[in-house]
């Protein structure tokens, strides 16, 4: 995989998974425009990849991301912001059909956290943190954090995060349901690479319109979630895959995906 | 050193003892039970090892005593002799070698494999492994230290009914219950295991082999015994190298270099 970015890092640690690594080191990963625009190119670019079947998206053990990127939104006015429209962008990876791991090691801070909450899994290790601090330099989370958090936390405790800016460990992000594991921080990329490549060996038609299914139990009403599942359900009768993984259950063998 | 039921070699300041019999699980016969006791004495002396991985090929982590040379059974010896001549010295070498021990659990610690195990400083756990006790299954009773590892961890009630109900945990149950350290995906495990063999092997050996006692002594001991305890290994510890090394490096405000001495 050749590298033709200049803030992520990307990279093809096992079969079948892709990585992309948020590379700022001076500035602690802040998520300024241009990686935005990396990570949602690199995102493309794997999703039409049929030789990709999960991305993960880490930082290193100190630090996911802390942050955007404060020094480019200083100076602005409304106009500016509202023209400039930066987090739109964001929304982007929502449009990725592929399986996102964000696995998160120290500070997931403001829009680390956000950029966090996008992703369809988290990871986190022992030393994970994760918080909304906008409230403390005047203002409040702009790219999904007030919608993401309360879906992830409920209200109570993700009011009292984004309005007194306090982090939430990594032990107590697990208990309240924000990652689905908490793991050694020496440990934590290869954990995530481990489920990213056990998602990845999986029928990929089947594992997409799983994701897209459980997405829309946090987004749409239950009765077009229900219609959206068995939908996508009865869809998969039309994949090789589901054929050859129905007859390798009854042949007692393992299955060989096609990927249609 | 020439084994044939373990794999012992010493790398970066790591001794790595990995029981070698997969195609029995890793059970404990006579000659394994002779050779951990040669390869724990062997990290007494050796002055590289500054700190002990024990783990297992294959499977399994340990399936305790291997059944088809059954003591108490005919031309075997008794169990008396059995605990006193290869299990016993094998706990009381691990729990008194004054470097670390990691148990690496790959799969499944049953019965005296188990008593290995808990024998050993900190343990990290494939999410796949088992422990087991095995004991009670066959009408004897917890060995090889269980009794002792099963109180102190568990507390008198749960280790009473996991050693008489054919207890088993999964990794997610040991890890709440305090009887492992971490707990890691199996594919992680060797990665784990790795990263703290090396931060102990990097670390101030002397001082480690000083808080290991302590720390055992205080299983057994009075807070007044333990301050007396304290006030005479912190006197040794200060006259350690690496106490002066620590001091210095904290001084230039850089990672101080022990040499384990």
């Amino acid at each position: 995989m050749t590298n033709e970015y200049t803030c992520i890092r990307i990279s093809n640690p096992t079969a079948r998974v892709a990585a992309i690594e948020l590379y700022r080191p001076t500035a602690m990963n802040a998520l300024n425009m241009p990686m935005m625009d990396e990570i949602v190119d690199a995102c493309n670019r794997f999703d039409a990849d049929d030789g990709i079947g999960c991305i993960v998206i880490h930082g290193t053990e100190k630090v996911f991301a802390a942050g955007a990127d404060i020094k480019e939104m200083e100076e602005a006015d409304a106009v500016t912001m509202v023209k400039r429209d930066q987090f739109a962008v964001w929304e982007r990876l929502r449009l990725i059909k592929k399986p996102l791991v964000a696995a998160v090691s120290g500070y997931a801070l403001g829009g680390g956290c956000e950029l966090a909450m996008m992703c369809d899994i988290i990871i986190a290790s022992d030393t994970a943190q994760f918080g909304q601090p906008e409230i403390n330099i005047g203002v409040m989370p702009g790219a999904g954090g007030t919608q993401r958090l309360t879906r992830a936390l409920g209200k109570s405790l993700a009011m009292e995060m984004i309005m007194t800016g306090s982090m939430l460990s990594a032990a107590k992000a697990c208990e309240h349901g924000l990652v689905s594991r908490v793991v050694p921080s020496a440990v934590f990329l290869q954990e995530a690479f481990s489920l990213a490549s056990s998602i990845a060996s999986k029928p990929p038609f089947a594992v997409r319109l799983a994701k897209e299914a459980v997405n829309a139990a946090i987004e749409q009403p239950l009765d077009a979630g229900l219609e959206l599942e068995r939908k996508n359900f009865y869809l998969l009768f039309a994949s090789n895959d589901q054929k050859e993984g129905m007859a390798a259950f009854v042949e007692k063998r393992k299955p060989v995906w096609s990927g249609s | 050193m020439e084994m044939t039921t373990l794999l012992v070699h010493v790398d970066d300041g790591i001794m790595h003892i990995r029981l070698n019999r997969p195609e029995v699980f890793n059970a404990c016969n006579n000659v394994m039970t002779t050779e951990l006791q040669k390869a724990f004495s062997e990290a007494g002396t050796d002055e590289r090892v500054r700190c002990v991985v024990l783990s297992g090929s294959g499977r399994a982590f340990c399936s305790g005593q291997d059944l088809k040379e059954a003591p108490g059974s005919e031309g075997q010896g008794t169990l008396r002799d059995a605990l006193e001549t290869r299990y016993n010295p094998i706990i009381r070498a691990m729990t008194s070698l004054p470097k670390p021990i990691i148990a690496s659990i790959n799969g499944v610690a049953a019965g005296a494999g188990l008593s290995l195990a808990l024998a050993a400083d900190i343990r990290i756990m494939s999410s796949a492994a088992k422990l087991v006790e095995a004991f009670a299954a066959i009408a004897l009773v917890p060995d090889s230290g269980a009794s002792f590892f099963y109180t102190r961890m568990l507390g008198y009630a749960q280790a009473f009914e996991f050693a008489t109900r054919n207890g088993q945990f999964t990794a997610e149950q040991a890890l709440k219950l305090g009887m492992v350290n971490m707990v890691v995906s199996p594919d992680v495990l060797d990665a784990a295991v790795l990263s703290l063999a090396k931060e102990y092997a990097a670390g101030p050996t002397t001082s480690y082999g000083y808080i290991k006692t302590l720390l055992r002594t205080a299983q057994t001991a009075t807070l007044d015994e333990m301050l007396d305890h304290e006030r005479e290994y912190q006197q040794s510890a200060g006259e350690t190298q690496d106490y002066a090394e620590g001091v210095r490096a904290f001084q230039e405000k850089r990672k101080p270099a022990f040499s384990g001495r």
